[in-house]
């Protein structure tokens, strides 16, 4: 009773017509950053410099070359195993730095779970990884091959370093949502901080782990081809790169861009059904 | 009693067969990849010996401090730009994909189809396909940022559309609210919070993204750092860093604030 009349004083009537919209402050500054962003993409386009460039003859050509690479696509400097050999050489680039970097993050969110963990030693852990993430990736794998040389030792490092930034963030968050009660129980019996890892956060979130990681191992294989192409690590990607800027072979790139593709999509599914299954059931 | 030590044991086998099958996965694949693990972490202590020493600018390198901001801005108006033109599209192609506000079910099974083929699609393909007929110009960064940004945009708005609206779709159907009274009444308001993080996110992705598509292409702040790179120029390949990683952090923080202030 009470909460009807509260709704009725809240109705607002102007010419007539129930005023369904309410003034606030989140309304207020999503609309600024939506006009914010509407007139900055109408506006700064035109501070751009773009050269002597005939836009119409160029996407007269991309439409040109777009039939060659998706309506044509053939293989001629690599062969089909050789291609297959390729994509496999990326999954397992991909594999390793997810694999690595699991690892590294399952220690580091333990250590900066706000639930397990004194807050100081978590907000270092955080900052220490936004750090290591506003670096892009090809950057630090850039960086490595310095000093370990161009190749998959530094592509495997560099994706590393990404991972661990985000599955350390994903793990941790896993890892506060536990029933805090559990932990105190296992506390009051006298179980070792480890044991309570063991027995309480493994089996808990485990789940949800396998969910985020094989999600990062997805992500990890779109940036292993990327990293193919542009710090020469090897598999796929770097083939793309050789097929479009060495031999300007559009049908290739079309046949590898087809191959990568199928891939991708393949460990989508899979990830998908994985989250479904593992978290799907549990809620 | 005698069934509860089964389950145990079961789990325990289940495990360490599942340890030793991730065990010989990464054996074959450091084979397969030439990669060493002594090697590899060996070399980490390295690089960061040598970032401290090599990285860190001087005087020398500050004189290109001009040029580097130059081409970063043109690395952020670019992120924004095909965040936002991506952003635009992505919500007509989501409005049609999501289940609550489909037209019908095929569209909604194409545009789904489509945006999974955009997404997917590497952006590196897409750089070195559009930079043969674009050349070395801002206009093939911008393509190859907007059409993977777009194919990831449809997947996180739809499911936006699909978590947001469910109900109050129910509700304005029931008093025979039209279709486009029911999107813009209904949908849109509800779900746009999110949609705009999501837009921040991607800005925050896309200059990341740049730097690669850049590297590749010829433009921006990529194409920078790939130029002092190879000429050695450590020190203001340091600074190119520094700048990234600022701009990367400030636009963390900004997205971090609105999407405090809208959610």
């Amino acid at each position: 009773m009470q909460a009807t009349s509260s709704m009725q004083s809240n109705i607002k009537i102007r010419n007539g017509k129930i005023q369904i919209k309410t003034f606030n402050r989140s309304n207020f500054v999503l609309h600024f950053i939506l006009s914010f962003l509407v007139l900055f993409t109408i506006v700064a386009p035109f501070f751009l410099e773009y050269g002597a460039i005939d836009i119409q003859t160029a996407i007269f050509y991309t439409l040109d070359n777009l039939k060659m690479m998706f309506l044509q696509p053939a293989l001629s400097q690599v062969t089909l195993t050789a291609a297959l050999y390729q994509i496999l050489i990326t999954l397992a680039l991909a594999f390793l730095s997810t694999l690595i970097g699991a690892v590294i993050s399952f220690f580091l969110a333990i250590l900066s779970a706000k639930n397990l963990m004194p807050s100081y030693i978590s907000n270092v852990i955080i900052a220490f990884n936004s750090f290591i993430r506003a670096v892009p990736t090809v950057l630090w794998v850039l960086i490595f091959a310095i000093v370990a040389g161009l190749g998959s030792v530094a592509a495997i490092l560099g994706m590393t370093l990404h991972t661990i930034a985000y599955l350390t963030k994903a793990y941790a968050e896993s890892f506060e949502e536990i029933d805090n009660g559990m932990i105190e129980a296992l506390r009051a019996t006298g179980a070792k901080w480890w044991h309570i890892i063991i027995h309480v956060v493994l089996p808990q979130t485990s789940s949800y782990m396998v969910s985020w990681t094989f999600l990062r191992f997805e992500t990890n294989y779109g940036v292993a081809i990327a990293m193919g192409a542009a710090a020469a690590a090897g598999g796929i990607g770097f083939e793309l790169f050789m097929a479009s800027s060495f031999y300007y072979d559009l049908h290739e790139v079309g046949m590898i861009t087809y191959f990568a593709l199928i891939i991708a999509l393949i460990l989508e599914f899979i990830s998908i059904r994985i989250k479904n299954k593992l978290i799907g059931s549990k809620s | 009693m005698d069934d509860r030590l089964d389950i145990i044991k079961k789990k325990k086998i289940q495990m360490t067969v599942v340890l030793l099958i991730m065990l010989l996965i990464t054996m074959g694949t450091s084979r397969l990849t030439e990669f060493n693990f002594i090697e590899g972490f060996q070399s980490i202590p390295g690089t960061i010996g040598w970032m401290a020493a090599n990285l860190i600018p001087g005087a020398e390198a500050m004189e290109n401090f001009s040029k580097v901001l130059s081409k970063l801005w043109e690395t952020i108006v670019l992120s924004i730009i095909s965040t936002t033109t991506a952003g635009l599209f992505a919500l007509f192609f989501a409005l049609f994909g999501s289940k609550t506000t489909k037209v019908n079910g095929p569209l909604a099974a194409f545009s789904r189809l489509i945006a999974s083929v955009f997404r997917n699609i590497p952006v590196v393909a897409w750089a070195l396909v559009l930079v043969i007929s674009f050349g070395h110009n801002v206009v093939t960064g911008y393509f190859a940022l907007f059409f993977t940004t777009f194919g990831f945009l449809v997947r996180a708005f739809i499911e936006t559309i699909d978590e947001a609206s469910m109900e109050s779709v129910e509700a304005l159907n029931a008093t025979g609210a039209t279709y486009f009274q029911m999107v813009f009444r209904g949908v849109l308001p509800e779900s746009l919070p999110q949609m705009v993080s999501w837009l921040f996110f991607m800005i925050d992705t896309n200059i990341r993204s740049a730097t690669l598509v850049g590297l590749l292409t010829g433009t921006g702040i990529g194409y920078l750092f790939d130029l002092y790179y190879k000429r050695l120029d450590y020190e203001t390949v340091g600074l190119i860093t520094i700048c990234i990683i600022v701009v990367v952090i400030v636009i963390e923080f900004i997205s971090n604030k609105v999407r405090r202030l809208i959610l």
